[in-house]
């Protein structure tokens, strides 16, 4: 016999705001007994950004590599393809050989996206 | 199967026997918070003793053995010591968002730590997509590594967020597809269905070589979700100092500490829960006896049992291979990974049409 609700409580979006809530308490309590006992002192050097030791150099905000915005454009298309293949994961016994059919095409738009990336070389890091 | 209900069931009819419903439903969700905050805490500085150990196994060291018998009180002390530091506020950082992050953080990983089936009738949150709820609040954490990375005025910090980004969506992909293919085995999406799905036999045995391919993928992208191991080049201290949390002092740094250890206990309790069935015990078909005897083991020590011992293997892969490059690591999601994923999902499919799982 398997039970569900903890607490017989049915409404799981309840249950969601109380951990939410546990999480933000968690931080807010150990941020306030870490301000009651830790010790406090001023320095104008202990504003400065620690880096790596030394005072830094230069702009903070440098430029980055285009590469990860590329990954991240790439994310999103395969990302979203997979929310779309999780409902019929969930009823593919159900849907039958419609279902199957249709998603292997979608699937197979899916697996296309990927080569066609592939090829252009996005894959790679330069 | 032992039934942890009763002892909710009591707690609910002792409240509600002297006061009004809705009071009673406060005070169970006040309970329920308070023993999420303490499981929490208690396995973080369970799961800090437990790497420091075995990394010094691994290495033929003794590891802590000074606070405490056989250095229990370890992480304790650990603990203490970062409460009592000061939390440095600095000049040129993005006030808001550097606050922010840690929240992210910690509320990410409480979120995916209350879907996890602790037991039979010791679940929080059972969501009827109660995976999917999973991936998407695990999901959220990342935003608060880069908002740490991003707000910290510092160059090695925006470099480390930025690693992490890729490194964490790239993986995320792998997650997402593995846990498709289970899901397509299940039927299911809650979490207590995927469970009673596995009475008879846990899903990795069911679903033979389709589920252990998803088993290793997903191992490999869970180490790589929780910036760990040979995948820890966002926070690579030998090139970026300490990656995306370098300007994070005390406690602020705890948080970012505490929830790369409990992504390590959801990344195993969640491999547990579709490959490994959660708190259900092991149960082999005809065996009566044997089932009947699994079942007196209580299922909360099922389940923690399946999470730390996975959890052994990914520490283990931390501590035996060297830290990948940034391009070897995308390689491996997007030229090796995916495709197999996407080959295994179309294999488990085409196996459970021809009804060869068990």
């Amino acid at each position: 016999m398997i039970t569900t609700a903890i607490f017989g409580i049915e409404n799981n979006g309840l249950l969601g705001i109380v951990a939410l809530l546990t999480g933000v308490a968690l931080v807010f309590l150990a941020l306030w007994i870490a301000k009651l006992i830790s010790p406090r002192s001023f320095n104008p050097q202990k504003g400065e950004a620690y880096e790596c030791g030394i005072p830094t150099r230069g702009e903070s905000m440098s430029q980055f590599h285009v590469g990860y915005y590329l990954f991240a454009i790439l994310f999103l298309m395969f990302d979203v393809e997979t929310v779309f293949l999780f409902p019929w994961a969930l009823r593919m016994r159900e849907l039958g050989v419609d279902g199957l059919i249709s998603i292997a095409v979608f699937f197979g738009i899916l697996v296309l996206g990927l080569v066609y990336a592939w090829r252009k070389g996005a894959l790679e890091w330069k | 199967m032992q039934d942890f209900s009763f002892l909710t069931t009591w707690v609910d009819n002792s409240l509600r026997s002297f006061m009004p419903g809705w009071l009673s439903v406060t005070v169970e969700c006040l309970l329920i918070g308070v023993g999420l905050l303490l499981v929490y805490a208690l396995l973080a500085l369970f799961y800090i003793y437990y790497e420091r150990k075995l990394c010094a196994a691994f290495q033929c060291r003794l590891g802590p053995n000074r606070v405490g018998p056989m250095g229990l009180l370890q992480s304790f002390a650990d603990m203490f010591k970062m409460l009592i530091k000061e939390i440095i506020h600095l000049n040129h950082i993005d006030r808001f968002l550097f606050a922010l992050a840690p929240y992210l953080v910690i509320i990410a990983s409480m979120l995916a730590f209350a879907v996890l089936p602790w037991g039979n009738g010791l679940q929080v949150i059972d969501f009827n997509i109660g995976i999917f709820f999973l991936i998407a609040v695990s999901s959220i954490g990342v935003l608060g590594i880069l908002l740490a990375g991003w707000s910290s005025n510092n160059k090695f910090t925006l470099i480390g967020s930025l690693r992490s980004g890729a490194q964490m969506v790239s993986y995320e992909l792998s997650i997402g597809l593995s846990v498709i293919t289970m899901v397509c085995l299940a039927g299911t999406m809650s979490v207590s269905g995927i469970v009673a799905e596995q009475e008879n036999l846990w899903f990795i045995f069911k679903g033979h070589i389709p589920a252990v391919i998803a088993f290793v993928i997903y191992m490999i992208a869970g180490t790589a979700e929780t910036n760990r191991g040979p995948f820890d080049l966002p926070e690579a201290e030998s090139e970026l100092t300490a990656g995306y949390h370098t300007e994070y002092s005390g406690m602020h740094f705890g948080f970012f500490y505490l929830a790369e250890y409990l992504n390590l206990f959801i990344v195993s309790g969640v491999a547990s829960l579709l490959f490994f069935g959660g708190w259900m015990p092991l149960h082999i078909p005809g065996w009566d006896a044997f089932n009947h005897i699994m079942d007196y083991i209580p299922s909360v020590v099922w389940f923690l049992g399946k999470a730390i011992a996975l959890s052994f293997i990914i520490i283990w892969f931390k501590w035996t291979f060297p830290r990948l490059r940034i391009d070897q690591l995308l390689s491996l999601e997007w030229k090796y990974l995916l495709p197999i994923n996407l080959f295994n999902l179309v294999l488990m499919v085409l196996i459970i049409i021809a009804g060869w799982h068990f």
